[in-house]
């Protein structure tokens, strides 16, 4: 069966890091304005959104809407970091750099290189949670209680998107046809994953759809729930679904990007 | 006798992609030390066959093995003990020179200390050290190829696989290039290398393959197949339908190139001499056979694309 192929399950090496490092190295040389996006964005958003169109809101499930949305504001952050740097990062890294041709001259191994960029990806995700979240914290919108275990999740979270992410970049004609997922996948789930209202005012096979396949909606969930102070049983499912989800398409990016490159 | 400390060997080599067959079932070896150059047209083969040897291209059918090790089943191994010069730079523009070299050392397991070391040897090997903190993107054409080959050293490398190294440098950059391939020689490291110029080829390989259309089509040493295809000396002369009558009737062997008509030969004084009675000619310009009169007898002088 052709479909196979995409099922293989890759090799993981411990010189994936090697990969991680590199794009660390050159995160860490624009540190401060890589920090400077999650660090204004949630402030921005809240004053906007939370405390400006919060005011015609009235509470959502017994909570401010500035309340409601901050979760989300971290979950789409979390999204947003990774999809984009394992779609057009990653790109850019892999046609217009040749970066990864120069690593695979060494005993760096494809599978290695691709790896270290979804978890680098991740990385990305975790390091936007981890800056957003004291941010909101000091807004008083995030119960303290379970706030760190939003960082370790957003990890999760951000390996996901960066999976999906590099399915399109190794399916992708050129870096311009990368607007497509982002226009018409991303868009839409970051408005109708319960971000910026409850997803039960949705007509219900809406709801259906937006928890069988945005994968934001269990993000949302999960944060929010951790974010009200509250270790609610259902989230284990969210959880569940996720990593499921993340194996499912690391194997398949991993296979896609190889189909791509080794030739 | 084909000795056996052999750093290359290739057996019926085939590379397909898709219905194109790039590389046409070859077979050559490369002796430890040895400088060995591929040579050809365009299209060739010779990048494909380069890469099948990096490992970073799986080859279709046949045998190739580098360091006795099978390229499809000891990548990292192989990789270990190679440097790459690709054909298109590929240093990382996110980087310093010093940072790119610091980075590319980490892929090979080397210590910090080590790196710091070795870095600063290479650039001086690469005369880069004043260039220690710029911006690669910032460099000419000649500086790049130099911090490439400078990166594809700092493993220590037995082998050394360079594909166009001097490709769109001035003579005083080819020049240095030339003098650090042959330093590395001297260490005992083995070198392959492809090149469109043939005069570098002449003067740096010990061995070498013309390859054209995915075929090998000559292999030896160059003044070797210099002497077997075209022999010690060629002959000049311009082109008139008189002449090509007149060469017809001797029996030299020769070539109509456009406006030009190259006449081989062992004997350029024995040729001008009968050219001179015989066809009443008196231009003629007597010269050297090189390697760039075998390499346009064997491809022709079509363009490839
Ligand atoms: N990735 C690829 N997919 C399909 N065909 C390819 C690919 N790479 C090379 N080819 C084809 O294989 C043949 C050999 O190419 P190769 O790059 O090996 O030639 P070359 O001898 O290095 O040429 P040049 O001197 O121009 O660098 C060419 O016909 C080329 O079009
Ligand atoms: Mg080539």
């Amino acid at each position: 069966m052709p479909y196979i192929q995409y099922l293989q399950i890759p090799e993981l090496n411990r010189r994936l890091l090697k990969v991680w490092l590199r794009n660390k190295d050159v995160f860490m040389k624009n540190v401060k304005l890589n920090f400077l996006p999650p660090f204004l964005e949630p402030i921005l958003y809240l004053l906007a959104m939370g405390f400006g169109l919060g005011t015609f809101v009235d509470n959502i499930d017994g909570v401010s809407y500035a309340q409601f949305i901050a979760p989300a504001l971290i979950a789409v952050s979390i999204m947003y970091a990774s999809f984009f740097e394992c779609t057009y990062g990653s790109y850019v890294r892999m046609y217009y750099q040749k970066t990864f041709d120069a690593i695979v001259a060494t005993p760096l191994i494809i599978d290695d290189v691709i790896a270290g960029e979804l978890f680098w990806g991740a990385t990305r995700s975790t390091i936007n949670a981890l800056v957003m979240t004291p941010v909101i914290l000091i807004f008083g919108l995030i119960d303290f209680k379970y706030a760190i275990l939003i960082i370790p999740f957003a990890f999760l979270g951000g390996l996901l998107f960066a999976c999906i992410g590099m399915c399109f970049t190794a399916i992708t004609p050129n870096i311009m046809a990368l607007n497509y997922p982002a226009l018409l996948f991303i868009t839409p789930m970051f408005l109708f994953s319960g971000t910026f209202f409850p997803l039960d005012v949705l007509p219900e096979t809406l709801q259906y759809f937006a928890l069988a396949f945005l994968p934001l909606t269990h993000i949302v969930r999960v944060i929010r729930t951790l974010a009200y102070g509250s270790l609610e049983p259902f989230i284990i499912v969210d959880v569940l679904w996720i990593l499921i989800a993340s194996v499912i398409f690391f194997i398949l990016s991993m296979n896609l990007m190889k189909k791509r490159l080794i030739i | 006798m084909v000795p056996i400390n052999l750093i290359i060997k290739a057996d019926n080599l085939v590379k397909r992609y898709n219905n194109l067959t790039a590389v046409d079932n070859i077979s050559f070896y490369v002796k430890e030390g040895e400088m060995f150059g591929f040579l050809g047209p365009n299209g060739a083969g010779k990048t494909t066959t380069m890469k099948m040897i990096q490992c970073v291209s799986p080859k279709t059918s046949g045998k190739l093995e580098v360091f006795g090790m099978d390229v499809s089943t000891h990548q990292r191994e192989i990789k270990k003990y190679m440097g790459v010069v690709p054909q298109e730079n590929n240093l990382d523009p996110d980087f310093t020179v010093y940072e790119n070299l610091r980075n590319y050392s980490r892929y090979f397991d080397i210590s910090m200390e080590e790196a710091e070391k070795r870095i600063e040897e290479l650039l001086n090997f690469v005369q880069l050290i004043d260039k220690k903190n710029s911006t690669t993107e910032y460099l000419s054409g000649g500086m790049k190829r130099r911090l490439v080959l400078a990166r594809a050293l700092l493993n220590n490398p037995r082998l050394i696989v360079l594909d166009e190294p001097t490709v769109g440098l001035d003579p005083q950059a080819r020049h240095l290039i030339w003098e650090k391939l042959r330093a590395l020689k001297k260490k005992g490291v083995t070198i392959v290398l492809t090149t469109h110029y043939l005069d570098e080829a002449e003067k740096l390989c010990d061995r070498l393959v013309v390859m054209d259309y995915g075929k090998i089509i000559v292999e030896g040493e160059p003044s070797q197949i210099i002497k077997d295809h075209i022999g010690t000396g060629v002959v000049e002369v311009d082109n008139y339908p008189e002449l090509v009558e007149c060469l017809q009737k001797s029996d030299s062997i020769y070539e109509v190139m456009g406006d030009i008509i190259v006449i081989y030969t062992n004997d350029p004084v024995h040729i001008t001499n009968q050219l001179s009675m015989e066809c009443s000619l008196d231009k003629m310009t007597t010269r050297k056979a090189t390697l760039e009169d075998v390499f346009l007898k064997l491809t022709g002088r079509k363009l490839r694309d």
